[in-house]
């Protein structure tokens, strides 16, 4: 008997939403909570529109030591892991350590700490032999990201294999898929795995401003972020980080636990062709797509709804309508698509686990979440991007798919479990 | 019956060996390549010492266009994959690019890159930036600029932890061997050695003041008080063993027969560090007994307590002195997520050779239960190799390496979907 994997606990900390409930009212509702910057003054750069989230660690439960210990990114995903560890408490009731693991997706890792120690250590760019004695004791463990596997690791006792999964904006897709692998080998019996990033800062904006990668719509804020729309000019940057616990399906079933669904496919390709470019015929992804179906046994026709990458970049979103065209066919016309990025932005490494997250609760209520901001057809967009009003549906099976910087593309095929839904 | 799959070609970048060649000659004799800091002026720092790979000038490996938008460690990275596929005979075109991917191993992305740009942002402002700031710093550069440079369109990957890195990249690709794919470029090569670089890895408290490059980096030894980073590491090209069998390979250097990964408890729990886990699960899932094994490459951290954790366990498995144990990284420094494909890489050039490289400048402590190759390098048979990685923070990674046409039992780990 092959072993299955099932997603039993669920933690999100997005932009405008603390926590699983919050966030599934904001997306459910169609609300944005992308805004002008307020964490530095962005009046310098071209894109001054990011989605930030109002985080206290504090309120979110974490000791003074570990918030001087831990940057931003690692402090969500900590906090994103005790909500989930703590949903899916039962299945840690007599587990044995050693057979639990932990994955970690990010893009960027540290990147607000990295630029905020080197603006000590430098004295704002002035020594380019930067002082050491200025670091702070944890600098090392600070800035590398696979502390924030250690991390979540520590927050739930985990003695298996750990890692982190960095494969650019598909990592939050690749960090869960290498959790249900390790279960499938028989490595693990549980996994805490998903993403997290935290890059809203100058040294992020100033490299998206050079290539012109995220949008310029600073006058309207709350509309910035416009996924598949004819005015669509770039992403929004976001953050956050959702992480989740994994278990053996049987497992989880034998304990009567609430499965929100089960992974039941999943493919990755690269382009091979640009760090920062796509081609518009979305092959790479598509490819992606088609061995996502064929791991999970499932037809085209048996999606239901599809998360888009939807970064709302000019490029992305006509490659991955080309890529849903070439691999679900006449279907890709008649399946719901849509984009949360509208929404809560684009958190790099970390979306993809935060759409995963979405999926889930689409699954769980039968409600495929809309794309707002879409006003304005793209004749080069012509499928159904469910715009600015959720839709109500049966929701079982349902695929969704990352693009990177690196040229990585990723394709989940996430699936209610024998009417075991949440 | 599962054939594991096999290293058909090595790119070996290091401090003491511009080459695999080279870097075999290199070790087995005994030569360091740790010296002064030389890319920049560390006379201030605390440690003065490292790792670098002498005499890599970077227009001589690759083409112009590919140099404003590469970090150092990603240059080195493009040059040990291009040395690793010509030494696997790969020719362009010549399998499905689907069937190619490429999984790398980082540890804390390019950054003498991020400094450069962090130091423009700040000293002259936001619009002086980059573009390549957008990936050349990011922990996905080299898979990204490998897959571009040699149309590798696969199941590719980046895993990160730390030095164990290595060995979770070599395991990774594995399993997109087992899942189907053709070939995989894997491995790990890395570095920071730049100021920005320095500073962090001065704060992890591990790095040693020694300014004598004999003395500064002593595993296992009394004196032992911190490593000398270092730069480089290597890049293999591991294939499906029928594969690589139907297109004639000119080498299999070996076959990647066993792997496992641990995590230590929490500090301060009392329950035993992970490693010799480990190690068990490793030769559990290659299907070798301890006594099958001819040698260990250690992890060697130089820190006394680490030291301990790892001597005790490999002594726990394979009996106080009960193999020989050698960390030929003393002539490189350790580098970080390039280390351990490095180790891999020796570990294979001593299975073909029979020859076991050894540990340099260290008399091994009273009270290491294991025996440390120490002097020259040993001939003695070697069918079956175990390499160890551990990263900061509490990875263990441990892989086991058996010379080419070795058959064995189907292991338990294959995937089953």
């Amino acid at each position: 008997m092959s072993r299955r994997v099932a997603v039993v606990g669920m933690g999100v900390v997005a932009p405008g939403a603390i926590g699983t409930k919050e966030f599934w009212s904001l997306i459910s509702e169609g609300r944005t909570a992308t805004r002008t910057i307020t964490f530095f003054d962005p009046s310098r750069f071209r894109s001054r529109v990011a989605a930030e989230i109002d985080f206290d660690p504090v309120a979110s439960g974490l000791t003074q030591q570990e918030i001087r210990r831990m940057d931003r990114a690692a402090q969500l995903a900590v906090v994103a892991a005790r909500d989930a560890i703590a949903e899916a408490e039962l299945a840690f009731a007599g587990a044995d350590p050693t057979r639990t693991g932990v994955t970690i997706g990010t893009a960027v890792g540290a990147t607000m700490g990295l630029e905020e120690e080197y603006r000590v250590v430098s004295d704002d760019g002035r020594l380019y032999l930067v002082d050491h004695e200025y670091t702070m004791p944890h600098l090392y463990s600070y800035l590398v990201p696979s502390s924030f596997a250690s991390e979540v690791a520590w927050a739930c006792g985990a003695e298996g294999p750990a890692v982190v999964v960095s494969t650019g904006c598909t990592s939050g897709l690749d960090a869960v898929a290498h959790a249900c692998d390790l279960i499938r080998e028989g490595s693990a019996d549980i996994m805490i795995a998903g993403a997290t990033d935290a890059p809203i800062s100058p040294i992020t904006l100033a490299c998206f401003d050079a290539i012109k990668a995220t949008t310029a719509r600073n006058d309207d804020p709350a509309h910035a972020s416009r996924p598949f729309d004819r005015t669509r000019d770039g992403f929004v940057l976001g953050e956050g980080a959702a992480i989740f616990v994994l278990e053996e399906l049987q497992r989880a079933r034998k304990r009567g636990a609430r499965v929100y669904a089960e992974i039941a496919g999943f493919g990755s390709r690269c382009n091979a062709f640009h760090m920062t470019g796509l081609r518009p015929d979305g092959a790479e992804m598509a490819a992606a797509i088609t061995a996502a179906l064929t791991e999970a046994r499932l037809n085209p026709q048996d999606i239901d709804y599809v998360n888009a990458h939807g970064s709302g970049t000019k490029q992305n979103d006509r490659h991955e309508t080309a890529a849903f065209k070439a691999s679900l066919g006449h279907h890709a016309y008649q399946v719901p698509v849509s984009s949360i990025k509208s929404m809560i932005g684009h958190s790099l490494g970390a979306i993809g686990s935060v759409e995963i997250a979405a999926c889930l609760l689409a699954i769980g209520n039968n409600v495929v979440p809309p794309t707002a901001n879409l006003e304005n057809a793209d004749p080069e967009c012509d499928l159904d991007y469910v715009p600015r009003v959720a839709r109500e549906q049966r929701v079982d099976t349902v695929l969704s798919v990352g693009s990177g910087f690196g040229g990585f593309q990723s394709a989940m095929v996430l699936r209610a479990a024998d009417g075991e839904t949440a | 019956m599962i054939s594991p799959p096999v290293v058909t070609g090595i790119g070996a970048v290091a401090p003491n060996g511009l080459g695999t060649a080279e870097y075999w000659d290199a070790i087995c004799a005994g030569t360091s390549g740790i010296r002064p800091v030389s890319r920049f002026d560390a006379s201030g720092y605390p440690s003065k010492l490292a790792g670098e790979v002498a005499g890599f000038v970077a227009e001589q490996h690759l083409p112009s266009r590919l140099l404003p938008q590469t970090d150092h460690m990603t240059r080195l990275a493009l040059t040990a994959a291009d040395l690793a596929l010509a030494d696997a005979g790969v020719q362009a075109g010549e399998l499905p690019p689907l069937d190619l991917g490429v999984v790398t191993a980082s540890s804390a992305g390019g950054f003498e890159f991020g400094q450069r740009e962090l130091e423009r942002n700040w000293s002259r402002g936001n619009e002086y930036v980059s573009a390549y700031q957008s990936f050349a710093w990011f922990y996905a550069v080299n898979t990204g600029q490998i897959s571009i440079r040699h149309g590798f369109k696969g199941p590719s990957g980046v895993l990160v932890s730390d030095q164990a890195g290595g060995l979770d990249a070599i395991a990774q690709a594995r399993r997109q061997l087992r899942r189907g794919s053709a070939m995989i470029v894997t491995g790990g090569v890395d570095g920071s050695i730049c100021p920005w670089g320095w500073v962090a890895q001065l704060a992890s408290g591990r790095l040693s003041a020694s300014d004598d490059p004999t003395a500064a980096y002593l595993p296992f030894d009394a004196r032992a008080a911190g490593h000398v980073p270092g730069e480089g590491g290597a890049i293999l090209i591991l294939e499906d063993a029928e594969a690589a069998r139907e297109r004639h390979a000119a080498h299999v250097y070996g076959q990647i027969a066993g792997y496992a990964a641990t995590f230590d408890p929490k500090p301060g729990s009392g329950r035993e560090p992970g490693l010799r886990r480990a190690i068990e699960g490793a030769l559990a899932d290659a299907g070798v007994a301890s006594d099958d094994v001819d040698v260990v490459f250690a992890d060697a951290a130089a820190i006394p307590a680490l030291d301990h954790i790892e001597a005790e366990a490999i002594a726990a498995v394979f009996g106080a002195g009960g193999v020989p144990v050698t960390a030929p990284k003393t002539m490189t420094g350790r580098l970080y997520a390039g280390a351990a494909s490095l180790d891999v890489a020796a570990a294979l050039l001593a299975i073909r050779d029979d020859l076991v490289p050894p540990t340099v400048n260290v008399r091994p402590a009273r009270g290491y239960p294991i025996e440390i190759v120490t002097g020259s390098p040993h001939r003695m048979p070697v069918r079956v190799a175990v390499v160890i990685a551990r990263g900061h923070g509490g990875f263990n990674s441990v892989l086991v390496i058996r010379a080419a046409g070795t058959a064995v039992e189907a292991t338990s780990k294959a995937i089953e979907n």
